[in-house]
């Protein structure tokens, strides 16, 4: 279970985070969402201990996120951020093994190798192992930073936008892999992420935080919250959520455009 | 194959030089013992020092055109010298060398830290500051240097060359071997930095500190070689970009192979210099950067193998 009490966080005089407070589930996908400079990003960077907030604390199974040392914090969760500009020319097979560091500092042993293998297999980068990160496309590259957050072996998983850049096809490969992983290991993984597409959202997350303006402004499971009235209000343009053949999906309804 | 190629440089170095070594009226084994071996493990421990400076800033600032030169590293240096020599001119050289290692690591420091307010989208711009960086810093040094007479030091720590490089006059530099062993048990660490802070942290990684220990090897690299011989630009360059090309990232594993090209490319320099216009010399920083220069264009412009390596 992760708590967030009161958070608050202001830069340049601007507040990013109002008085944030939340409680969400362990075992399942969350989704962060809500209009463009909701502060979304900063909430997850705060939550990850990256960003010391102004007031407030994050408590992540009841421990402080921002008190905890950074490598007691990278067995408590792990972080895809949004694609880096650089990308180190690493194998694949080094780059998950990096995601094995906060278990061995250094010295890898028999479990972790073992661990890394694994993670290949499961997200079918065997045969691009030996591979540099550099030279895969976009999709390939983004599976290989997810699968190295997956090798972290942590309760959380925290993923900011990670289908910003991707096409539908690798979109769905990587929240097919992402709910087969909080559904299969016994609801010990759970996945945080920042979403901007809401029909992927709707269809796999089970429980959203809507962020507007720095503030919380909704939580709860998915159904409860994603409504017509609150995505209208959320996003300040008219949301209709109906149905297609028994699947929940999002159109605009009158929108200024047509 | 880089072993041997660097057992023969340095076997060449031991008998290529003014004086002949064969001639009988001179005592072979003093001339190797006073400055044959000495200059030969300066121009590798120097090399490999500068080729492992440049690796460690290029992956704390995560770029790959930037190079302790270009970092304000060896003018900083200039100044703690300059300022030590004003203050103590009879310090020993211990403590001479201390002061600028120091002052290099603030240099150093003071230029990662504008980096982190340079925008990463152009990689170009990160080395053009430091350019100015360093300017800023050198120009300091020399007007410190003008009005207390010492502008001659500032020639000497600029041009780095090894014939004044004697038994007793170099010692200093073995200072790189032990910076290197340190390095090789930082080497993931180094490695981390280079995937970013947020991942570097996020992975548990003691950020600031990893950080702060890399410059102060850098600085401690960088200002023996200024002190000892003079700075030499490129070698912090050029090697790690052939390495990180053909090899990869990962220091781990390609650690040695940056000290020991760096090594053979000053020493490979320092021949040249020695043979072009014998018996007379031309500094091996002069040759570098004829060398360093040619093989940087070829890299800038110069596609990428997507090579495959376990």
């Amino acid at each position: 279970m992760i708590e967030i009490e009161n958070l608050s966080l202001t830069r340049g005089g601007t507040p990013i985070l109002r008085d944030i407070s939340l409680t969400i589930p362990d075992g399942g996908i969350v989704a962060i969402i809500g209009p463009n400079g909701a502060g979304k990003s900063t909430l997850l960077h705060c939550m990850a201990g990256l960003l010391a907030p102004d007031s407030g604390r994050v408590l992540i199974g009841g421990k402080d996120v921002h008190k905890a040392r950074e490598n007691d914090r990278a067995l408590m969760l792990s972080l895809l951020t949004q694609t880096p500009g650089t990308v180190p020319r690493l194998t694949v097979a080094d780059l998950v093994g990096f995601g094995r560091w906060p278990h061995h500092r250094g010295r890898p042993g028999a479990t972790d190798r073992a661990i890394v293998q694994d993670v290949l297999g499961r997200f079918d980068l065997d045969d691009i192992a030996t591979r540099e990160v550099e030279t895969l496309s976009g999709g390939q590259r983004q599976r290989a930073y997810v699968a190295m957050a997956h090798a972290q072996s942590t309760p959380w998983m925290f993923l900011d936008e990670p289908l910003s850049a991707l096409d539908p096809k690798y979109s769905h490969d990587i929240m097919a892999r992402l709910t087969q992983i909080v559904s299969q290991d016994g609801g010990h993984r759970s996945v945080l992420m920042v979403l901007h597409d809401l029909q992927i959202a709707l269809r796999t997350a089970n429980w959203v935080i809507c962020l507007r303006d720095g503030a919380a402004i909704r939580s709860g499971p998915t159904k409860e919250v994603m409504t017509s009235e609150l995505l209208s209000t959320l996003y300040e343009t008219s949301l209709h959520v109906g149905d297609l053949d028994g699947e929940p999906v999002i159109v605009p309804r009158n929108p200024a455009f047509l | 194959m880089a072993l041997a190629g660097l057992a023969l440089l340095a076997g060449a170095s031991l008998c290529i030089g003014a004086t002949n070594l064969w001639n009988t009226d001179l005592d072979s084994g003093l001339v190797l013992a006073v400055s044959r071996i000495p200059r030969t493990c300066a121009a590798i421990l120097a090399g490999a020092g500068l080729a492992l400076a440049g690796v460690v800033v290029q992956q704390a600032v995560r770029n790959r055109l930037v190079e302790p030169g270009l970092t304000g590293t060896p003018e900083a240096a200039m100044i703690g010298l300059l300022g030590v020599t004003l203050i103590a001119p009879g310090a020993a050289l211990l403590v001479k060398m201390s002061v600028a290692a120091i002052s290099a690591l603030l240099g150093t420091a003071g230029f990662f830290l504008l980096s982190r307010h340079v925008p990463p989208r152009d990689p170009m711009l990160l080395p053009l500051v430091g350019l100015i960086y360093g300017g800023i810093l050198g120009a300091v040094a020399l007007w410190l240097a003008w009005i207390t007479d010492l502008v001659q030091f500032i020639g000497i720590w600029q041009t780095g060359e090894f014939s004044g490089v004697l038994q007793g006059r170099y010692e200093l530099l073995w200072l790189i071997a032990v910076m290197a062993g340190a390095l090789y048990l930082l080497a993931d660490r180094i490695t981390l930095l280079g995937l970013g802070e947020d991942y570097a942290r996020s992975l548990g990684l003691n950020y600031h500190q990893t950080v702060l220990l890399g410059l102060g090897i850098v600085a401690i690299c960088v200002a023996v070689v200024v002190v000892t011989v003079g700075s030499m630009p490129f070698v912090g360059l050029v090697v790690p970009n052939i390495v990180s090309r053909i090899w990869g990232d990962n220091l781990r594993q390609n650690l040695w192979l940056v000290a020991l090209l760096g090594a053979g490319f000053v020493l490979g320099s320092d021949l040249i210099g020695r043979i072009v216009r014998w018996p007379y010399e031309i500094p091996a920083a002069t040759i570098f950067a004829v060398i360093g220069a040619a093989i940087f264009l070829w890299l800038l412009n110069a596609p990428r193998k997507t090579v495959a390596h376990g």
